[in-house]
């Protein structure tokens, strides 16, 4: 007997007459967000850049006709000379930089190579109001994971409608057969007698634009 | 005492085929809680870190469960999503196998430490490398993940700063599920990197911020080029087959995206039911075990993705005896656990002595469930750690999957005196009890006891108070007086009292 049929076989031993027992699951959390919290969809928008910005995130609204300069001042303050983007990136997102060389991601960069660029720019699939995260899934304009996790800096264009308000809608949003990263903020570590400091890899810097229609 | 408890201490699982060929000789050596807690107790600096680290995280994890008006219903869901995934656990398992194999992913089983070592070592010996990533899983230390590589001549690399910090110290281990090197402060990490690593200024200042710098440059270093890694799982999704990963530094990311071939391996009682469950213990996780509305990075992934991370994924699922803690209403409620360690920080004994004394399983309250439950209470260490407990009932409180631990606790001290009656030799304590019984069982052996006992209390007592109890009585009245008894018992009052019927006028 393999060990599967074994574990199985401890499983339902163990189960005895209780095993295939249906457990009610309460479902009368929070789907929505609360009118309290946020009565309106501004409010919501608003609690998102609220939110992100308190995890060490810098947090800019633009019009769909000011994203291009706005991308191009953030790179040109961050001194991000040399970046890349996903091969499907907007063509109108990078329209207007000056003195930045952008690559697409195709062919693939290795990690060699990504180790030496200063940064990236990406859309989202999803963004989450209440916690402040960015869900990315490998979709239109988001690349594969590792061109935002080498790179040391990382821009990221959300879109008003992307944002939801809470968890669930979020969850119910995302395809979960897609390699998902959920981002709150860039990484962190509190190992260090608990005192949150820049974590250790990924991109220590995130700036986000939402993109108001 | 429920029957089951009984048959898996009768030795079934346990210490035959529990953990034991990775970590139970060992362990029948280890210290019992009481004596291995001294050391803890007695460094007043670890001491100092650790009142500091858990105060604070109590006051972050109370905040951030205030802040969610609905935490109450979602620990009730998320209690509920677990015990059904408990009850059900086979036809999961088997969907889990069918979704991850269907996504690309390879599923391999494992009924023992010893097993998922060997698996694991097999699958890093067949991409042909001698070095594998690891990032931090509380079921790769429970098996001995390490030292099983080791053997087998393969170099496993931490990537976590707090895996780098106690890596260190020769003979350091972690003392916290979420922060292993919390019982160290900025001074003692100073003074490890500036001793240990190379490169590192011997005038290192001891700002975390420099600090983790300094380890993220050479952390870095072994993860770019890296071809095999080993990640654990937060939850496994049966539905979708999908793992998720809930981390703040980075390092898993990492892990799970750059190398070939990623081995993730996880305990069965991982698994949850759907994909729709996320939306609770996502929640739950991240404010339970950071006191934060969501965790840095969190990563799912389902099987392969051409063109986007490793070309090979294993999943290893390990048994480890938790399939003997899953007969019993008790045993389920323990493994509905999602190791996010806010039991830990309210605990008053964990606080005072850290994670060491609980052995190399699970620290604190929960660990003192987990250990016995999972290894038996056959070695007097893992005997020990029901004991390890006040009983105060925080731990309780803010489960965030309403583990009832206390209760779990008063259980395992039952299983833990039923395993001793059956010893040849009783122990002092049993045979006290038997004589006690034998004594209360008849009314004239009684007050003769009752008399002589009197009259001996007496005469030890000065001022009304025994300062101490003869022989083994005596560790009682280490820490208390006992009260005298008074001179006449109720029985012989009661039998002198005039006007009874048939008694001395």
């Amino acid at each position: 007997m393999n060990s599967r049929e074994r574990i199985l076989g401890r499983v339902r031993e163990a189960l005895g007459p209780m095993r295939g027992t249906q457990v009610p699951v309460p479902r009368d959390y929070r789907r929505r967000i609360s009118e309290r919290e946020a009565p309106t969809r501004a409010d919501v928008v608003a609690l998102f850049t609220e939110r992100v910005a308190e995890r060490r995130v810098s947090v800019r609204h633009v019009s769909a006709d000011e994203l291009a300069t706005g991308i191009a001042a953030a790179l040109w303050g961050r001194e991000a000379k040399r970046i890349i983007a996903p091969p499907d990136l907007p063509f109108g997102w990078l329209a207007g930089l000056e003195g930045v060389q952008a690559q697409a991601d195709s062919p693939p960069a290795d990690a060699g190579v990504l180790d030496t660029l200063d940064g990236v720019v990406t859309g989202c699939a999803v963004a989450i109001a209440q916690t402040g995260t960015i869900v990315l899934d490998g979709g239109r304009a988001q690349g594969r994971r590792a061109l935002t996790l080498i790179p040391p800096y990382h821009l990221c264009v959300v879109h008003a409608d992307q944002i939801v308000g809470t968890v669930p809608e979020a969850v119910a949003r995302l395809d979960p057969s897609r390699p998902l990263t959920w981002l709150s903020g860039p990484p962190a570590t509190a190992d260090i007698e608990l005192e949150r400091t820049p974590g250790l890899h990924g991109p220590q810097i995130l700036d986000v634009f939402v993109v108001e229609d | 005492m429920t029957p089951s408890f009984e048959r898996s201490s009768a030795g079934t699982t346990p210490s035959s085929q529990g953990p034991g060929a990775a970590a139970g000789p060992a362990r029948d050596r280890a210290p019992k809680f009481s004596a291995a807690a001294r050391t803890a107790l007695a460094d007043t600096r670890q001491r100092a870190n650790l009142a500091a680290a858990t105060a604070a995280l109590r006051a972050r994890r109370a905040a951030a469960t205030a802040e969610a008006d609905d935490w109450e219903r979602l620990r009730e869901a998320g209690r509920a999503i677990k015990d059904l995934t408990l009850l059900n656990l086979d036809a999961y398992l088997e969907e889990l196998e069918g979704a991850v194999t269907a996504a690309g992913g390879t599923v391999h089983w494992a009924a023992d430490a010893a097993e998922a070592g060997r698996i694991i070592t097999r699958l890093v010996r067949d991409t042909g490398e001698t070095e594998v990533l690891k990032v931090r899983s509380a079921v790769a230390q429970e098996i001995g993940l390490d030292e099983a590589l080791r053997r087998a001549g393969i170099v496993p690399r931490d990537t976590g700063l707090a895996e780098l910090i106690v890596g260190l110290e020769p003979g350091d281990r972690p003392s916290h599920m979420l922060y292993p090197a919390m019982h160290r402060n900025r001074a003692q990490v100073r003074e490890l990197f500036a001793r240990e690593l190379p490169g590192a200024p011997a005038d290192l200042p001891d700002d975390p911020e420099i600090l983790a710098e300094t380890a993220r440059a050479r952390l870095r270093e072994r993860m770019l080029p890296a071809k095999v890694a080993i990640c654990g799982a937060n939850f496994l999704v049966a539905e979708t087959g999908t793992a998720v990963l809930v981390e703040s530094e980075g390092n898993g990311r990492m892990c799970l995206t750059l190398p070939d071939t990623l081995i993730t391996v996880a305990g069965l009682e991982k698994t949850v039911p759907t994909w729709a469950d996320l939306e609770v213990f996502l929640q739950l996780l991240p404010r339970a075990a950071a006191g934060e509305r969501m965790t840095a990075a969190t990563s799912t992934w389902t099987g392969v993705t051409p063109g986007d991370g490793p070309s090979a994924f294993h999943l290893v699922l390990v048994d480890n005896g938790r399939t003997s803690a899953l007969a019993d209403e008790a045993g389920r409620a323990a493994l509905r656990c999602i190791r996010c360690s806010a039991c830990l920080d309210v605990c008053p004994v964990y606080e005072r002595t850290g994670g060491h004394p609980y052995g190399p399983v699970h620290p604190g309250p929960i660990g003192a469930v987990l250990t016995p439950l999972t290894r038996g209470v056959e070695s007097a260490a893992d005997a020990s750690l029901p004991y390890a407990s006040t009983l105060c009932g925080a731990c309780a409180d803010v489960c965030p999957v309403k583990i009832d631990i206390p209760d779990l606790l008063v259980r395992l001290r039952g299983r833990v005196v039923e395993s001793r009656r059956r010893r040849p030799v009783p122990t002092p304590e049993l045979a006290m009890m038997r004589t006690l019984a034998w004594t209360l069982g008849d009314r004239r052996r009684y007050e003769v006891a009752l008399r002589r006992g009197t009259r001996w209390a007496r005469l030890l007592s000065r001022g009304g108070r025994i300062r101490r109890l003869p022989g083994l009585l005596g560790r009682w009245t280490d820490a208390r007086d006992v009260p005298a008894p008074p001179a006449q018992s109720f029985r012989a009052w009661w039998e002198s009292r005039p006007g009874r019927p048939g008694g001395r006028r």
